[in-house]
């Protein structure tokens, strides 16, 4: 591939691409996120690749692994195109009918297209699914499309005409004010205005600047910034080579964690193949302009999420915030002035480009622009990526994209903006979501993990979990952070055990308080939110467990007893078998009981329990019910006879 | 342990000291873990102090100073597990291995480690063995996974 020399030259060179496509050439897009992956999407890619050979029909129809499309709960998700048919949850079993019917006869394969469970009412297009209808999907929408290791791919589907754009027809301070006009606030948690970072960088004196994607996502339940940089990592490096430009910066780095091994391989990927087609490295697109990218892995820290930890990391140092007295904007990377923004946020920035900031302005709220992603994940029936406007509410997110909880449970909290959030209880399900917004109930937007528990989740434990993720993953500098985050996490500990003692709420929130007020970083500064927003909401659970030694949603280990209900038992035998303690006794037609001096509550018999006989039962701050008497365990059936 | 090959990440690198961590983390993925030896040969080769190397080798987590085991047991304990039940899922592994995470059983079969998020959400509680996802696990099915790897 020679390299581009000018704007007209790409539009060429994409004209000649698109020509050589017949649009109406049957193409199969088979979803190869991570969560389908672990479906086995990468052995159905070969069959159907194999079974497209054996039919013939290698020249006419173009199968593809893609980037994630979001429906992970569903998964492995087939997209057949140009009708822009829908399979979900298709195995190697299905290719051949999907290859007979749908690609060779134009019918549509019924059993394999989504069923609403609630109407029975059929869906073929994506666009006709519930789970998408409701959603905006600007940049998650072209994941589907390509093939995330094709640079002509992207070029096909408008790629790098917003770099075209900004390099040769507009002035460096004209990009920084469209972003700026546009109002992006950050993506990647602290919801900074990305304009503003950018002037800063810009007007400061130092010539050598740098910019840098922050891949390093961190956020348990937060899988967004993965799906991007795996599925379409084309369109975050457009990104950044444009702020590159904008704010004078030659080089730029993408810090993505070791933990995603595909994100790593395909952003490296993206990389050679700019630096081949020329919208990487000297005077690109005949613009004058230089730039490389460098890919930095990061060797598993969660604080490096933090913007001066990350460019501490960066150095080669271990990663450990630093003081922001100057901004990073300024002294960054190597005290330089240095533009650091998330993954999703660069790969906003061609859209901004591209449409103008007005565009991007029409969606969100006053004070937040544009659509976000959420990862939907926990007890929800629709687990995936969600991409809304800002300003929709929690309620629409949860019950209409999501489908509500499932197994009839009752909702009891979401818990968004991952360790350093806050849990949103029922009574606020109709807040519109933005920044400020969940700020303001406690919680924070973070970069978009959106948890969602339901009436088995105990919340003391919820709290209890991220604090001690907190208290691994402190650095250890600040001693609010590290000690406070310990003497927390033991005392969230004994309460879910049953050791919580009168006043262990106030102890919380006077520790809470010093390390909001004197730690250094982000991390310390909102680590006490899981506890705090929690007590705001769910203090009776706090106080069932200190006082009562009572856990209401009957989850904490050492509070809970299980317990066979001798009515309903009928000596199936099946806990039995599996108990890993040995810990029930029974036989043939002799009704089980559980021996609570064995029993470790591993909760086994209650999942194995048939659902139709539904005996082990748990309870938590009251007497179990004394065992049956052996001589009247034997149960006498009825004749089976006719 | 080759010290040859040790020298020829450093040069894959540049030899630059800012390299340090992306040199660690090439040797950790093909020896699975850091010999002392060769954190010797990378502080000589990169000019960097052996104590600044042991901080990095001990403030990540992606790095081991002690040999792992042929199988490496990842209990995804993400938010969306937690709920999902991974904390008994957890337990039951331990019993079953007799290891805690962070730890190689005497027999060098698994080494235990507990991850926050494999990004298959969907699947939880995930439970990832050498690179394989088992979705959905519960209680009762951990020693079939288990036994499958020997």
């Amino acid at each position: 591939m020679a390299l581009l020399h000018s704007p007209e030259e790409l539009e060429r060179f994409r004209r000649d691409l698109c020509d050589k496509k017949d649009p109406d050439m049957p193409r199969i897009s088979v979803c190869a996120g991570a969560g389908c992956l672990a479906y086995g999407a990468a052995e159905l890619i070969e069959s159907f690749k194999a079974e497209v050979e054996k039919q013939g029909l290698a020249a006419k129809v173009d199968t593809k692994g893609t980037g994630c499309p979001g429906f992970c709960e569903r998964g492995p998700v087939v997209v057949i195109y140009p009708e822009e048919i829908c399979y979900l949850g298709v195995g190697p079993k299905d290719v051949p009918e999907i290859i007979e019917q749908t690609i060779k006869g134009k019918k549509v394969v019924e059993r394999l297209v989504y069923t609403d469970p609630n109407t029975g009412e059929k869906a073929s297009r994506e666009s006709e699914i519930p789970f998408y209808k409701l959603q905006t999907r600007t940049i998650l929408s072209n994941n589907i499309k390509i093939d995330s290791k094709s640079i002509d791919d992207y070029l096909s589907i408008g790629g790098y005409s917003a770099l075209a754009k900004a390099l040769s027809w507009m002035t460096a301070e004209e990009v920084v004010d469209e972003v700026k006009k546009s109002n992006i606030r950050g993506r990647g948690g602290g919801g900074f205005p990305a304009g503003r970072k950018w002037e800063g960088s810009r007007d400061a004196p130092e010539k050598i600047k740098y910019v840098i994607v922050n891949a390093d996502e961190g956020d348990p339940g937060a899988f967004m910034d993965r799906a991007l940089l795996e599925g379409n990592p084309h369109s975050v490096l457009e990104g950044l080579i444009i702020g590159g430009y904008a704010i004078g910066a030659r080089e730029g780095y993408v810090y993505v964690r070791q933990e995603y091994p595909l994100a790593v391989k395909n952003i490296k990927l993206a990389i050679k193949q700019a630096e081949e087609y020329g919208f990487l490295g000297e005077n690109i697109l005949g613009s004058g302009f230089d730039f490389t990218v460098k890919v930095h892995q990061g060797a598993g820290a969660f604080v490096c999420g933090e913007s001066t930890a990350l460019m501490t990391a960066l150095e080669g140092r271990a990663g450990e915030p630093r003081p922001k007295y100057v901004r990073s904007n300024v002294k960054g990377l190597w005290n330089r002035p240095t533009v650091l923004n998330n993954v999703e946020t660069w790969a906003n920035v061609p859209f901004i480009i591209n449409n103008g900031a007005d565009w991007f302005t029409q969606f969100g709220t006053e004070g937040s622009k544009g659509t976000k992603i959420f990862s939907l994940v926990g007890k929800i029936t629709n687990t995936g990526l969600v991409e809304v406007p800002m300003g929709i509410t929690l309620r629409e997110i949860i019950y209409e994209i999501g489908g509500g909880i499932p197994g009839g449970k009752k909702f009891k909290a979401v818990q968004t903006g991952g360790p350093s959030g806050g849990c949103i209880p029922e009574e606020l399900l109709d807040l519109q979501v933005d920044f400020d917004a969940l700020t303001e109930a406690g919680s924070m937007m973070g970069s978009g993990g959106m948890i969602v528990m339901d009436e088995d989740t105990c919340m003391v434990d919820v709290a209890r979990y991220f604090i001690r993720f907190l208290t691994d993953e402190s650095c250890g500098k600040c001693v609010p952070c590290r000690e406070g985050l310990r003497q927390m996490d033991k005392i969230l500990t004994n309460i879910t055990e049953g050791r919580g003692k009168e006043g262990d709420i106030e102890t919380l929130e006077e520790l809470s308080e010093l390390a909001i007020d004197a730690s250094l970083c982000a991390l310390g500064k909102s680590a006490p939110n899981p506890f705090l927003s929690t007590l705001r909401y769910f203090r009776d659970e706090y106080e069932a467990h200190i006082k009562d030694k009572r856990c209401p949603a009957l989850s904490c280990k050492p509070l809970i007893s299980h317990y066979i209900d001798p009515s309903k038992c009928v000596a199936c035998m099946i806990c039995l078998r599996k108990c890993p303690s040995q810990g029930i006794t029974g036989g043939k037609n002799l009704i089980h009981v559980i021996d609570q001096d064995k029993c470790n509550n591993c909760g086994t018999c209650l999942e194995v329990c048939p659902p139709k006989f539904g005996a082990v039962r748990k309870f938590s701050g009251e007497p179990v019910p004394a065992a049956l008497p052996e001589d009247q365990r034997k149960i006498v059936r009825k004749s089976k006879s006719k | 342990m080759d010290i040859e090959r040790i020298d020829q990440i450093v040069d894959e690198h540049g030899r630059e000291a800012d390299s340090l961590i992306q040199v660690l983390l090439d040797i950790q993925s093909e020896y699975h873990w850091l010999p002392k030896a060769a954190l010797q040969r990378v502080s000589e080769r990169l000019r960097v102090p052996m104590t600044r190397v042991q901080h990095i080798a001990t403030f990540y987590k992606a790095f081991s100073v002690v040999p792992k085991g042929r199988h490496e047991v990842h209990v995804c304990l993400g938010t969306a597990c937690h709920v999902r039940g991974a904390p008994r899922i957890l337990d039951s592994v331990e019993d079953l291995t007799g290891i805690h995470p962070g730890e190689t059983d005497l027999e060098l079969k698994f080494s235990l480690e507990t991850v926050n998020c494999l990004g298959c959400c969907a699947l939880g509680p995930v439970v990832e063995i050498d690179g394989k996802a088992h979705g959905k696990v519960t209680t009762a099915e951990t020693p079939k996974i288990l036994e499958q790897y020997k």
